[in-house]
Parts: structure tokens; C-alpha cells; sequence
């Protein structure tokens, strides 16, 4: 779109997500809940945001448009430089696969299953043959310091191993943005701890973090604090991201 | 995820409810346990008819003439009135018949009744099958002698007191001795024992052991009919391709020595092996006709516990449903894991159903004369139908599952 007169192979890549006046209303019998309105929104690759709110303020719903898992009702959402807008069903799974990993406040891992199998799920649906996923989701599992848990069932594991387990999931597709909802809502605030500290040394490795979340402590943890109120953004601040010095958490 | 996968992944899920899944496929697994047994009895006498009844009772390649039919399955008394007024055969029929027959072939006659066999030591059997007959009989019946001999042709033309004995006529009266050469009275005559047959079985549990050859026009004419009248003339022609020719010309034959005008009916029945199992034929037809209407019924009501039980599994797994979509999951994927599932769930069914099935025809089999044959189509079919049922019943249950919100699902509580 803009002219460049020289260097034009130094371009810099698009930011990760752009949105432009992102908006989405929901049907709730007669009444039409505004949930989202006119949210822009860029994010660059290897940012650490987390969003914070009230309730109702929009931010799960936005939470959802940036996964893939909802399509606005208006406006515009880049993933990557590409226009989500429009996709259908099937193209938006496949972008989920690619591109997003969620963390969940209830870590979500399917009880009868292995840590390993958990792992693997995303790769199932990627299509990847057995013998890779089960190395790659070995290795993710590695990356979490759960090397010596593949076996185990969720039953079998901590709180703390669980949210670490569904972090490997989310990771082992290698996606864009590692999307967590409330990743320490369940936790233990020293198991928080050394979750933070591991969505720290991912930072520090390159990934990019987008995270919800009411807990001011946690938030803290980020490079960027964003807060939505009433469907707008409130606010979208830099900041210096508060760290626990190595060693102290345990 | 390939088929195998999909169905191991499918077998756990089924593994951690088992109970709930055997009776959620408790009616494919009566469908299919019906189907199988009954197809297994069905088959087990079709080849039991084939190969034991038709050989026993007929001999092969054999056309019989006879006064009434072998085999009656109809209890009409008009017709029991008809048969009765029928002209007997006669040992003159045979060998007029055997003058004119040009078909090739062999003629053999016989007339058997029940009766008492009494050895020399004051030792008897009852209920034994006496059966007068010629030479050629026994070539006619397939019936060998596993001891002594046959009587010949010159021995039945001249009515010698000689005797053929079953085997297990032989073992109650002689038990370890020879028989061979003994004398045993059969219904009050004295016959000198010739030879004693090879063993024969049992047709219907009905030992065809216990049976007594004698020539027809020895003493025994007037015992086990009439005096001069016989129960049967055989004709048994060298190739199975000569049989409806024999069939033909023998009812010609019998209609002029009857002399029947063009409009009367034959006062004579000429029947075949394979006419005779006419009324078996008719019974595993009808069995067949109901057969699939029974097993639908309870194939259908599986197919709706399965649907049943699958919707409440969807609702159950909404969390995992959306789960599986936010991490990549497409409809179709999740489509084909639930079909899959119900598939294998109602095909563990369907095996279940052709091994109860199985061993129930086999039980069936044990404690009855009715023989039992597991027929390879019948083990595939039930299989097919099972793993059908499932898919069919899972459809619908999968298509909901698959059109999910993933939003709504995740939050499911």
C-alpha cells in the first residue's frame, strides 16, 4: 500500500494480528449485545500482551475473534497480514491448528489420555503421521520439563504439570500466538509462579503471548497491558514487565 | 488419523464405559445372534438334507416310484383318502417296468416294516427296520458290508433265507462273537446271517443301524406289506443328467400300465431326492422370507438405543467436542470420530452377536439331531450389519456433534 522508494526487501513482516474496528454484537433474544465495538488492535510478533477487564467488558469475546474460534460481526481481523474475515468453518480450523495455541483456565485435557496423546491431538488434526507426532510431542513435553511424565494421565499430575502439559500442546504446532485464557485462574500462586515463569522464558524464546486475565500480579508479567471496558479499548499501555528473580520461586 | 487409529482410539472410549456400551449394543448383539444361528441351523440342515437325507433315504442319482409321496408334510385328510384309493405297486410292475425302461439304469425294489429280531442265545432286539428287497438295492443305497457279504441276484430271485444285518442289530445279538453264519429269526422266520453292513449313522437321531436286509421274495413277502406289494421301485441311473429323462419315462410307463386317460391325474408318485426336499426347500424359504424381519426389528430397536445413548455422549463430551475444534478439529473430524465410534461400538456388538450365535447353534446342535454349519457369509454378513447399524445410528448423533459452536462447547459445563 505504501510506496517505498528504496530497500524494499527490508519491509518489515506484518504485525501478528491487526484488527480494524473489529465489532461484534450478539443476538440475546430481542435485546442485541454490543459485545465488541470498533476495536483496533495491532500486535507484533514476539509482543507479550496481556487484556485485562471487568466482566462483560469484551474481553473473551475478543479473546475468541483472535483465536479463530468466533467471526466478527463487522470490521476487519489480519492474522499474519491475511484477512480472516470470511472464512469458512473448515479454513478457520485449519488457522486455529497453524497459527493459535490455546491455554485454558481448566487446562481442558481429555482425562483417558496419556500426556503424550494430549499432546499429540493438535497434530492429529494437522495431519501429521504418527511416528513425528509422537517425537515432536515428546519433545514439546521436554520443553515444559515433563519428560519424565508422558505417560501419565491428567489424573496422575498436578495442577501445576496439567496447565504445563496443555502448554505443550498448545506449543507443539509451533503457532504465532500462544493464546491463554486465565492460564493460572486454577492454580496455586506458587504453581502460578512457576507458570509465569514459564510463559517468561517463552517470551524470552520468541513467542508471541496474548493472555487474559482479572489478576492484576499476573498481568504485571506482561510487556503490554491492554483493558477493555464496555466493548473499547480503554486502555493500551507499554510496561515494564515484573519478573521473578530466578531461583526465588523455588 | 488413519481408520485403525481412529478405531483404537474408538475401543478405549468404549473400554472405559463397558458396561454402559454392552447395553447400548445389546440389540445388535440379539440381532445378530439370532441371524447367525438361525442362518448356521438353516445352513447346517441344508447340507445335512444334501448330503445324509436325500443319500439315506433316496440314493443318489436315483428316481423312485412309489404309491404315495416319501415325504409328507400336508396332513389334508381328502388327500390321505385319495392316496389310499390308489392302485398298489406290485412285484409285477417292477419287472414290467424294468422290460420297458430304455433309460439306462438299475431297478431295485424294497418294502420294510418294524419288527423283532431274535438271535440264537434267546437274545433280541426290537424295533428293528426289516426291509425286503433285491440284489440291486444295495447298490442303489450306496450300502456296503463291512463283514461277509450281500446276497445276489440268484439268491433274491429265489427267496433264500439269507440276511444282511445293521451293525448294531449284530453287536446286541452276536456282541463279540461272529455273526456271520448264525441264524436269527426275523419277524418268526429263520435267516442265516450273510453279512453285516458298514455303519450307517442316524438320520434325525433315528439309527440306521438298526435295520435288516432280506430278499424281498423270501418269507419276509407278506411281512412287510402285503403279500406281492411293494413299498418303492427305484431306478438309479448312471448320471445325474439322465434323471429327468428316467422321471419322464417312468411316469409314461405307469401311466398306461395304470391306464389313465390324458385328463386323470397320476395314481402314482415318481419323486427324485431333490423333489423330496421340495418341503425342506419350503421351510428354509419361509424361515428366510422371516428371518430378515425378525432381525430388522431388533436391529432397528438397537439402532435407536445406539442413537439415544450416542446423543447423551455428545452432550457429555461437549467440553472435549469443543476442545477438539479450537485445536484444529474440523467438522468432518469430528463427524468421522463419532461415526467411527458408533461403528465400532455396534460392530464389538455384531462380533459378540456371530460368537453367541455361534455357540448357541452349537448348543442347539448338541442337544438336538439338528445339525449346525457356520456358514463364512453369514459370520461377514452380521459383521457388515452390526458395524452398519452403528454407522447408520451414529449419523445423526455425529452430525449434531460436528456443528457445534466450539465457543458455546468450551464453555459447556
Amino acid at each position: 500500500m505504501s510506496w517505498t522508494p528504496v530497500a524494499s526487501g527490508t519491509a518489515p513482516p506484518p504485525p501478528v494480528i491487526r484488527t480494524r474496528e473489529l465489532t461484534r454484537h450478539y443476538q440475546l433474544g430481542a435485546e442485541t449485545v454490543r459485545a465488541l465495538r470498533n476495536v483496533d488492535l495491532e500486535i507484533e510478533a514476539n509482543e507479550y500482551v496481556a487484556i485485562m477487564g471487568p466482566s462483560g467488558s469484551g474481553k473473551s469475546t475478543l479473546m475468541n475473534l483472535i483465536g479463530c474460534l468466533d467471526s466478527p460481526t463487522s470490521g476487519d481481523y489480519q492474522l499474519n497480514g491475511r484477512s480472516v474475515a470470511g472464512l469458512t468453518d473448515d479454513q478457520l480450523a485449519h488457522i486455529r491448528n497453524r497459527e493459535i495455541g490455546f491455554v485454558f483456565q481448566t487446562f481442558n485435557l481429555l482425562p483417558r489420555s496419556t500426556a503424550l496423546d494430549n499432546v499429540q491431538l493438535p497434530l492429529v488434526y494437522a495431519g501429521i503421521p504418527r511416528s513425528e507426532r509422537r517425537q515432536r510431542a515428546a519433545e514439546a513435553l521436554g520443553a515444559v520439563e515433563l519428560a519424565d511424565r508422558m505417560d501419565h494421565r491428567p489424573n496422575e499430575l498436578s495442577g501445576g504439570q496439567r496447565q504445563r502439559v496443555a502448554i505443550a500442546r498448545a506449543l507443539v504446532t509451533r503457532p504465532s500466538i500462544l493464546l491463554a485464557d486465565e492460564p493460572t485462574g486454577n492454580l496455586d500462586s506458587k504453581t502460578s509462579d512457576d507458570i509465569m515463569a514459564l510463559f517468561d522464558r517463552l517470551y524470552d524464546e520468541g513467542q508471541t503471548i496474548i493472555m487474559v486475565t482479572h489478576e492484576q500480579e499476573v498481568a504485571r508479567r506482561a510487556e503490554r497491558l491492554v483493558t477493555l471496558r464496555d466493548g473499547r479499548i480503554a486502555s493500551d499501555d507499554r510496561q515494564t514487565p515484573a519478573r521473578v528473580a530466578m531461583g526465588s520461586g523455588s | 488419523m488413519t481408520l485403525l487409529e481412529a478405531v483404537r482410539t474408538a475401543l478405549e472410549t468404549i473400554r472405559g464405559h463397558k458396561l454402559r456400551s454392552f447395553f447400548t449394543v445389546l440389540g445388535t448383539v440379539v440381532g445378530v445372534t439370532f441371524l447367525i444361528a438361525v442362518i448356521t441351523l438353516i445352513e447346517g440342515m441344508d447340507a445335512y438334507m444334501e448330503d445324509e437325507f436325500a443319500g439315506q433315504i433316496f440314493g443318489i442319482n436315483t428316481v423312485m416310484l412309489r404309491r404315495t409321496p416319501a415325504v409328507v408334510v400336508s396332513g389334508d385328510p381328502e388327500v390321505f383318502r385319495a392316496w389310499r384309493a390308489r392302485p398298489t405297486l406290485t412285484f409285477e410292475d417292477s419287472e414290467w417296468l424294468a422290460e420297458r425302461m430304455e433309460t439306462p439304469g438299475v431297478v431295485a425294489i424294497s418294502s420294510d416294516a418294524g419288527g423283532e429280531v431274535d438271535g440264537p442265545d434267546g437274545r433280541s432286539v426290537t424295533g428293528v427296520r426289516i426291509t425286503g428287497a433285491s440284489a440291486s438295492y444295495f447298490q442303489v443305497r450306496s450300502m456296503n458290508v463291512d463283514q461277509g457279504r450281500v446276497f445276489q441276484q440268484q439268491e433274491a430271485e429265489q427267496g433264500l433265507p439269507v440276511a444282511v444285518v445293521g451293525r448294531d442289530v449284530a453287536d446286541r445279538l452276536f456282541e463279540n462273537t461272529n455273526p456271520l453264519g448264525k441264524t436269527v429269526r426275523v419277524g418268526g422266520f429263520p435267516y442265516q446271517v450273510i453279512g453285516v453292513l458298514e455303519r450307517q449313522g442316524s438320520l434325525f437321531g433315528m439309527s440306521m443301524d438298526n435295520q435288516v436286509i432280506a430278499p424281498a421274495s423270501s418269507r419276509l413277502n407278506g411281512f412287510v406289506n402285503r403279500r406281492n406289494v411293494l413299498d418303492e421301485i427305484s431306478f438309479q441311473v448312471p448320471d445325474a443328467r439322465y434323471i429327468s429323462t428316467a422321471m419322464a419315462e417312468m411316469e409314461g410307463w405307469m401311466r398306461i400300465r395304470h391306464r389313465l386317460r390324458p385328463n386323470e391325474p397320476n395314481s402314482f408318485e415318481v419323486e427324485t431326492a431333490e423333489a423330496s426336499l421340495s418341503f425342506w426347500a419350503e421351510i428354509s424359504r419361509v424361515m428366510f422370507i422371516a428371518l430378515p424381519g425378525l432381525v430388522g426389528i431388533s436391529l432397528v430397536v438397537g439402532a435407536v438405543v445406539i442413537m439415544n445413548i450416542m446423543l447423551v455422549s455428545v452432550t457429555e463430551r461437549t467440553r472435549e467436542i469443543g476442545l477438539r475444534k479450537s485445536l484444529g478439529a474440523r467438522r468432518r473430524d469430528i463427524l468421522r470420530q463419532f461415526m467411527i465410534e458408533a461403528g465400532t461400538l455396534s460392530g464389538v456388538g455384531g462380533l459378540l452377536g456371530v460368537g453367541l450365535g455361534a455357540a448357541l447353534a452349537a448348543i442347539i446342535a448338541a442337544v438336538s439331531p439338528l445339525p449346525a454349519e457356520v456358514a463364512l457369509w453369514s459370520v461377514a454378513l452380521g459383521l457388515f450389519l452390526g458395524v452398519g447399524v452403528g454407522i447408520a445410528a451414529g449419523a445423526y448423533p455425529a452430525y449434531r456433534a460436528a456443528r457445534l459452536d466450539p465457543i458455546e462447547a468450551l464453555r459447556h459445563e
